[in-house]
Order: C-alpha cells, then sequence, then structure tokens
C-alpha cells in the first residue's frame, strides 16, 4: 500500500531536484529545497511504516524541525547581502 | 523493492552531484549539497540505519547548510577558475574508481546471513548487550560500550576541530559595533517567522534532550542531539539577532561546554579505573553492572552531546561575526 | 470488516495524497514564473502530509506512533507556509516582479 505514494514521492523528489538544477533565479532554488525538504519528511515517514519500525519516526520529527531553519538561514543570507550592497551604494554609513 | 527505490535515490545523488560539480555559482552548489545530504539520509533510512540516518539529516542537510551560508558570506559567490593541470587528476580518480568497483566485486550481498561479519562478531553482539547491558538500541550499545574508545576519539576530533576554527576565525574577532538588532527593527515582513520561531525553538530545544536520553531505546545519542540543540540556538540567532543569541549563551559559556563534554567523556573513564576497573569500564560505576552500563553510556552521551553543541555554536558563531552574516 | 474498511480509507487518502504530492512537484516544475511556482509547491506542501500522514495514522492506531505522526502533522502545518511566506516576501522585497512573466536571472542578487 505504501509503495505507491513511495513512488510518488521519490519522482516528485527527482522533480524538485529538477528545479533546483534548473531554476534561473536563486528563489527558485531555494523553493525547490524546501520542497525537496518536506517530501523528505513525507518520505520518511512513509518508509518507516513500510519497512514496518514504528520507532524510526523520530527522523522524520528532527527533520520536520530543523528543514524550516535551513530555509530561514538561506532567507537571512539574502537579506544581509541585500544590505551589503545596499549599504555599499549608498557610500559608508 | 526497497532496492528499487534505494536505486532510484542513489541515481537522484549522481545527478546531483554532477550538478553540484558542474555548476560555478557557489551558492547553487550549496543548496544542491543540502538536497544531497537529504538524499544521503533517506538512502541509509532505506538500509535500516537510522541512527546514521538522523545524523547525516540533522548535521548534514541542516547544520551544514546553514554554516556554508555563513562561510559564503565572507567570500565570493563565484568559484575561481580551476588550475589547468586536471588530466593526471581525472587518471588518479578513474583509477582509483575501477579498483573500488572491482573491490566490490567480492562483497557479501546486503544482508546475506552468510556474511563473515553476521557470523561472528554481529550475534556476540546482540547476546552480550541483552546480557551486560539490556538496552533494546544495539548501535548506542556498541558505540558507547563495546566501542568506547573510539567514541573518545570521536568527541577529541569533533573538540579539535571546534578549537581549530577557533583559532583560524578567532574567538572575539573585532569588538563589534554594536549593530541593532536587524531583525527586531520594523521588518514587518518576517514578523511572521519569528513568531513562529518563537513557537518552535521550545518545542526544539525539547526535541533535541528528548533525542539525547532516548539514545539507548531509539535512533539517538549525543551527536544527533547536540547537532539538534545546536540548531535551535542557531534558530534563535537567525531571527533574534546574533547578540541576543550570545547573551543566551555568551561565547566563554560555549568554550566551556566544548572543553567540558570531552573533559565529561574522559573523567567517566578516569572513574572506572579508580573504582577498580579498567579506563572506561562501565560495569564498576555501580553495584549493579547492567546498571553501571547503562549509566556509564548516558554520561558519556552527554558527554559528546554537550561537546558536539558547543563546537557547532562556536564555529556559527565565529562566521557570523566575522562577516555580516 | 473495521480492518478493511480502515484499508481502504487509508489506501485511499494515501493515493490521493500521492497524487497531490505529485501535481505539486509537475507544478514547481512547469509554472512559468517563479510565483506562480511558489503557489504550486506550497498550496501541495499543505494538503499532502494532511491526507498522507492521515492515512498512515488510520493505520498506524491509537498508539504512541500516531501521537508522534500528529506532533510531525503539526510542524509542517506550521513551518510550511510560513517558509514559503518568508520566501516569498524575501523575493519580493529583492525586486522580483510578479507582474514580469519572465523568471528573472541571478545577476540581480549580486
Amino acid at each position: 500500500m505504501y509503495h505507491a505514494v513511495t513512488f510518488a514521492l521519490i519522482v516528485t523528489m527527482a522533480l524538485a531536484l529538477l528545479r533546483a538544477v534548473l531554476g534561473p533565479s536563486v528563489y527558485d532554488r531555494v523553493l525547490a529545497v524546501n520542497m525537496f525538504g518536506t517530501k523528505t519528511v513525507l518520505l520518511l515517514a512513509v518508509i518507516t511504516f513500510l519497512l514496518g519500525r514504528p520507532d524510526f519516526l523520530d527522523l522524520a520529527l528532527a527533520y520536520a524541525l530543523i528543514n524550516f531553519i535551513g530555509v530561514l538561514a538561506v532567507l537571512e543570507f539574502f537579506r544581509s547581502r541585500a544590505k551589503q550592497t545596499q549599504s555599499g551604494a549608498n557610500g559608508n554609513r | 523493492m526497497t532496492i528499487v527505490f534505494g536505486v532510484f535515490l542513489l541515481t537522484l545523488m549522481l545527478i546531483t552531484a554532477f550538478a553540484i560539480v558542474r555548476t560555478p555559482n557557489l551558492f547553487v552548489a550549496v543548496m544542491l549539497t543540502g538536497i544531497f545530504s537529504l538524499l544521503l539520509a533517506s538512502n541509509f533510512f532505506l538500509l535500516d540505519a537510522a541512527d546514521v540516518a538522523l545524523t547525516e539529516a540533522a548535521i548534514g542537510a541542516g547544520i551544514s547548510t546553514v554554516l556554508f551560508l555563513g562561510a559564503l558570506a565572507l567570500t565570493a559567490e563565484r568559484e575561481t577558475a580551476p588550475s589547468s593541470n586536471r588530466f593526471i587528476a581525472l587518471v588518479v580518480v578513474s583509477v582509483t574508481i575501477l579498483a573500488v568497483v572491482y573491490a566490490t566485486f567480492d562483497k557479501p550481498r546486503f544482508a546475506d546471513p552468510a556474511a563473515p561479519v553476521h557470523q561472528h562478531i554481529a550475534p556476540w553482539y546482540l547476546e552480550t548487550t541483552r546480557d551486560a547491558i539490556d538496552i533494546p538500541n544495539v548501535v548506542t550499545a556498541v558505540l558507547g560500550s563495546f566501542r568506547g574508545y573510539d567514541t573518545l576519539g570521536e568527541v577529541f576530533v569533533v573538540y579539535t576541530a571546534g578549537i581549530g576554527v577557533l583559532f583560524l576565525l578567532g574567538k572575539n574577532t573585532g569588538r563589534r559595533r554594536d549593530k541593532p538588532d536587524d531583525a527586531a527593527r520594523g521588518l514587518r515582513h518576517y514578523l511572521i517567522p519569528r513568531m513562529v520561531g518563537r513557537m518552535l525553538i521550545p518545542f526544539i530545544l525539547l526535541f533535541g534532550f528528548y533525542v539525547q536520553f532516548h539514545g539507548e531505546y531509539g535512533p539517538g545519542g549525543g551527536f544527533q542531539a547536540g547537532a539538534i540543540v545546536a540548531a535551535a540556538i542557531i534558530l534563535y540567532a537567525l531571527l533574534e539577532g546574533e547578540n541576543r543569541a550570545l547573551k543566551v549563551l555568551p561565547r566563554g559559556l560555549l568554550t566551556g561546554l566544548i572543553a567540558g563534554g570531552a573533559l565529561l567523556y574522559g573523567a567517566v573513564g578516569v572513574v572506572g579505573i579508580l573504582l577498580g576497573g579498567n579506563f572506561l569500564d562501565y560495569s564498576v560505576l555501580s553495584s549493579d553492572p547492567v546498571l553501571g552500563q547503562q549509566l556509564g553510556i548516558l554520561l558519556i552521551e552527554a558527554g559528546v552531546g554537550i561537546t558536539v553543541t558547543g563546537v557547532l555554536l562556536s564555529i556559527f558563531h565565529a562566521f557570523a561575526a566575522r562577516g555580516r552574516f | 470488516m473495521l480492518e478493511t474498511l480502515l484499508d481502504v480509507l487509508s489506501w485511499l487518502l494515501l493515493s490521493v495524497g500521492g497524487l497531490f504530492v505529485f501535481v505539486g512537484g509537475l507544478g514547481a516544475l512547469r509554472m512559468p514564473d517563479l510565483y506562480t511556482r511558489m503557489h504550486a509547491a506550497s498550496v501541495t506542501d499543505s494538503i499532502a502530509p494532511i491526507l498522507i500522514i492521515g492515512g498512515i495514522m488510520l493505520q498506524a492506531g491509537l498508539s504512541l506512533a500516531s501521537i508522534k505522526l500528529a506532533a510531525i502533522l503539526l510542524f509542517l502545518l506550521l513551518t510550511g507556509p510560513t517558509a514559503s511566506n518568508a520566501l516569498a516576501s524575501a523575493a519580493l522585497l529583492a525586486g522580483k516582479n510578479p507582474d514580469q512573466a519572465r523568471p528573472l536571472d541571478e545577476e540581480s542578487t549580486q
């Protein structure tokens, strides 16, 4: 029963990977990585039940929490970059 | 059927690795490295290696991305032109690949019950864990008790990496001009992530401690827990500004954590000697040897977690103070 | 009898969830612009976990695993839209105009 969902998830991960490789702007890539992270959490949860070991759900929980941090770090990186170019353009404050 | 999924994931990893190598934009490479770590973690999970998968997901996909971005903020975003003499490198790598592939022909198949490792050492570990240590997670038993000396070496590797980075980047790099907390100033656009982050941070910390102490019963342990707790503090630093994070856990405390964890581990070993056993012999830590083993594993995992947290946070602050991350 | 009903229901939820996942991935790949891609990805990222984890929870019954699954669902639903919001506002602040139909190139980030 879980095989179909796993297959759909892995195919979508491939599509997200394609977007991360192709995406013309950096935001496309960040979007792709975020989507990839969510799909990974779902994949981990489904495979846990596919393999029949419900104790392994901790991994999915851990990654659901950590995925958020990665995306925010990237956005903080952009914000500081934008601020850098901005203050460089306006001269040293 | 899991073999098919595994092969599919490995193919995706191959594509990702190829894309990482070929792209000249380092930011793209960092993003793809995060995806690579996730694929690797999923693969480990398919192979039933839950502890390794948890470590890979927590450290490789979470913390490493943040640290790479911190490093990228200090340097250029495009890679410099590669050196010209790459033909020799290509030959060396190809020969190595062929040698490794040839070597895999002799390996036993995955989960083959007749493999040598399943005849001698693995049954012994399984039985001795049940008799002498009595915890369900044999991986933690092997890591903490049977191969405790190796794990001591690993903690010291992490410790050395931490002080190495601190030597290179400096502990208190330039009195940082007291930048106002930008995230707290009028940027209303970031209100929602801040609020959600504030709700999440206690849960991440709680989960980190759960993983730390639950390592004997399920996937978990010191390395993973250290990464998760560090991730929570890094989230706080990203949302509320680095200065506030430094007020919560000042640099001196972080240095103390780095050394304290390794010291705790070594101290458990020395206490074993003082109580009459060998170095890192946990059976003498309590009147009941089984309880002593469990106590010993608990203490050394705590030491590992403390050191890993301290190191990851120190490296993050070292990067963040240096640039304008 | 109840078991079969639960199995069928769970199979249904998982299949529809998988379908949404695939549609989201296809949308993220084929949509013409950054914001339309974000729309495809984030909307399906909210509905798919509900369906998939709901389907798994029916299989797990009343146990610790169900509580953990509920926690996973809660965190996914909490962090998914937030990340999309943060991404969209960052893109908007950086000047990616949603009116343009063509995706912008990377030079504007440097």
